[in-house]
C-alpha cells in the first residue's frame, strides 16, 4: 500500500500532464494541467517548514558540539530567522514588517543578500578563466583546434576583436557565424537536445508505469 | 447573426506530436516487454557511471565523505527526479562501504525526496543504523547562497568524490572549479547543453544529456530498466532517418511538405 498508492498518483498526474497538451486548455482536461500546477506550488509551500527544520537543525547541532567553524553557524541561524520572521509579521503592526519598501526584509536583502550574491557570480570569471587554461591546452590535435576556434569565436565577441576581424581578409565574422556558431555548433547542440528529450521522455515513461520507481526510495 | 463553427477539444494542430508521442510509447513497452522475457539487450558502456564504485571506493580508502549534489531545480523538473533516482543507486553503494555522505538540497520538496531515498537505500544495504537524517540537509533556497555554502564545505571537508547529477544553472562551474581545486574525483551529468563543457573542463567524468536518464537504469543493472533505454534508441533511430531524408528532400526542392509535418504549433 506503501508503494501502491504513490505509484497510482504518479501515474493519474502523468497521464493528464503528457495527453493535457492535446487538448484545449479552455475545456476541463485541457484546464487540469495549470490545476495540477498549481497543487504543486501548495504542497511546495507546506514543505518550505522542511526546509527551515533541517537549516535549523543541522546547524544547531553544529553549534551545541562547538564544531569547526560554529560561530558560522550562529551566523546563519541568526541570519534565517532575522529574515524570516519580520517579514511574516503584518506590515500594519510596523512598517518594518511585511517585504515592502523600508522593512526589516528590504532592508537585509537590498545591503546584504544582494551584493553577496552578485559578489559570488562576480567570481565566475575568474573560475572561467582557470577551467578554458586547462580546456584550451593544446596537448593533441583536438584541442588544438579547440583552441583556435574558441580563440576566434572569443575575439569576434569582444568589440575590439570584432574590429580587428573585420579588417583582415576575408569575411571572418561572417564565416564564424555560419559555420562554427551556426553550423558545427548548432548541430551539436541540437544532437544533444534532442537526445536529452528522448531521455526525459523515456524516464518520463518508466516513472508513469510505476517501472522506476528509485525517486520515492523503492529500488 | 453570424453562427461560428464549434471548436474542437482536440488540438488537432498538434496530432504530429500525438503521433510521435504515441511511436515512442510503442517501443518502449514493446522492448520493455522483451527485456522482461529475458531477451538480452546490449547497453554500450557509460564510463562515468562505471568510475562510480571506483570513486566511492576511493573516498572509503581515503576515510573522507562523498559529496552528491542533485542539482538547484525544484522536484518537478525530470533532471531532478533524475538526479534523486540516481541518489538511491549512489547512496545504497555508499553504505555496503560505510563511507559519509553528504547531500546538500535546495528545496524542501526534493530534501523530503532525498532523504526517503537515502534511508531506503541503506535499508537495503542492510545499513539501517548508519543511516543519518542529516545526510540530506537544505543549506539555501537562493542559487549562490546554495552555491557558496556547497563550496565551503568542499573546501573545508575536502570530499575525495564530488557527484553532480541534475539541473544546474551558472553555479555549475562554481561548484566543479572548487571541486577541483579541493582535490575531488568528479563525476557530473547534467541535460543542460550550455552547462556541459563547463562541467567536461573541470569534472573527470561527465554524463551528457541523455546519460544522464539513462543513469539510473543503467546502474540498476535490471533488464526491465534497460528496455526503455533501447525504446528510446530506436525513436532515436527513425528520427536520424526523418532528418536524412527531410535533408535528401531539401536538397531537390521537394522537402517543404515533409518539414511542415513536423512543425509544432
Amino acid at each position: 500500500m506503501r508503494t501502491t498508492i504513490p505509484i497510482i498518483v504518479a501515474f493519474l498526474s502523468g497521464l493528464v500532464l503528457a495527453l493535457a497538451p492535446f487538448f484545449r486548455e479552455d475545456n476541463w482536461f485541457g484546464g487540469l494541467k495549470q490545476e495540477l500546477t498549481e497543487w504543486l506550488i501548495i504542497v511546495g509551500g507546506f514543505t518550505l517548514l522542511l526546509g527551515v527544520v533541517s537549516i535549523t537543525r543541522v546547524n544547531w547541532t553544529a553549534v551545541t558540539r562547538r564544531k569547526e567553524g560554529w560561530g558560522y553557524k550562529v551566523l546563519t541561524l541568526v541570519a534565517v530567522f532575522a529574515m524570516a520572521i519580520p517579514s511574516v509579521l503584518s506590515p500594519e503592526w510596523s512598517t518594518l514588517f511585511g517585504r515592502a519598501d523600508g522593512s526589516i526584509y528590504d532592508w537585509l536583502f537590498v545591503n546584504l543578500q544582494s551584493p553577496m550574491m552578485a559578489t559570488m557570480f562576480a567570481t565566475l570569471a575568474f573560475y572561467i578563466a582557470s577551467a578554458a587554461y586547462r580546456a584550451f591546452r593544446a596537448r593533441s590535435v583536438e584541442a588544438t583546434i579547440l583552441l583556435i576556434t574558441a580563440t576566434l569565436v572569443m575575439l569576434w565577441r569582444v568589440p575590439m576583436g570584432e574590429w580587428i576581424l573585420e579588417r583582415l581578409p576575408g569575411d571572418i565574422p561572417y564565416l564564424l557565424n555560419t559555420y562554427i556558431m551556426g553550423g558545427a555548433n548548432m548541430a551539436v547542440q541540437r544532437g544533444i537536445i534532442i537526445g536529452a528529450a528522448l531521455g526525459a521522455a523515456s524516464m518520463s515513461l518508466r516513472i508513469i508505469l510505476g517501472i522506476e520507481r528509485t525517486y520515492m526510495g523503492k529500488g | 447573426m453570424a453562427q461560428t463553427e464549434p471548436q474542437s477539444v482536440f488540438r488537432l494542430d498538434r496530432i504530429n506530436a500525438l503521433i510521435l508521442v504515441a511511436v515512442f510509447s510503442a517501443a518502449v513497452l514493446l522492448y520493455t516487454k522483451w527485456a522482461k522475457e529475458g531477451k538480452p539487450l546490449f547497453l554500450r558502456k557509460i564510463p562515468g557511471l562505471d568510475a562510480v564504485e571506483e570513486a566511492v571506493g576511493r573516498a572509503t580508502e581515503m576515510g573522507r565523505p562523498v559529496l552528491f549534489v542533485p542539482g538547484i531545480a525544484e522536484l518537478d523538473e525530470i533532471e531532478t527526479i533524475a538526479g534523486v533516482s540516481i541518489l538511491g543507486r549512489v547512496a545504497k553503494i555508499v553504505a555496503q562501504y560505510d563511507t559519509p555522505l553528504t547531500v546538500p538540497v535546495r528545496y524542501p520538496l526534493v530534501l523530503a525526496a532525498a532523504q526517503e531515498v537515502v534511508e531506503q537505500s541503506y535499508i537495503e544495504a542492510g545499513k539501517k543504523d548508519n543511516y543519518d537524517r542529516d545526510t540530506v540537509k537544505y543549506v539555501a533556497g537562493e542559487q549562490f547562497a546554495f552555491t557558496a555554502n556547497v563550496n565551503g564545505y568542499m573546501m573545508r571537508e575536502r570530499p575525495a568524490t564530488n557527484i553532480y547529477m541534475g539541473a544546474f544553472f551558472a553555479e555549475s562551474l562554481l561548484l566543479a572549479e572548487t571541486g577541483n581545486a579541493a582535490g575531488s574525483i568528479q563525476i557530473a551529468g547534467t541535460a543542460r547543453p550550455e552547462q556541459l563543457p563547463f562541467f567536461i573542463a573541470a569534472c573527470d567524468y561527465t554524463l551528457m544529456g541523455e546519460e544522464l536518464y539513462a543513469a539510473s537504469a543503467y546502474l540498476s543493472h535490471e533488464p526491465i530498466m534497460t528496455g526503455g533505454l533501447k525504446g528510446q534508441d530506436f525513436v532515436k533511430m527513425i528520427i536520424v532517418i526523418c532528418i536524412l531524408v527531410g535533408v535528401a528532400l531539401a536538397i531537390f526542392g521537394y522537402g517543404n511538405w515533409f518539414i511542415d509535418s513536423f512543425t509544432a504549433s
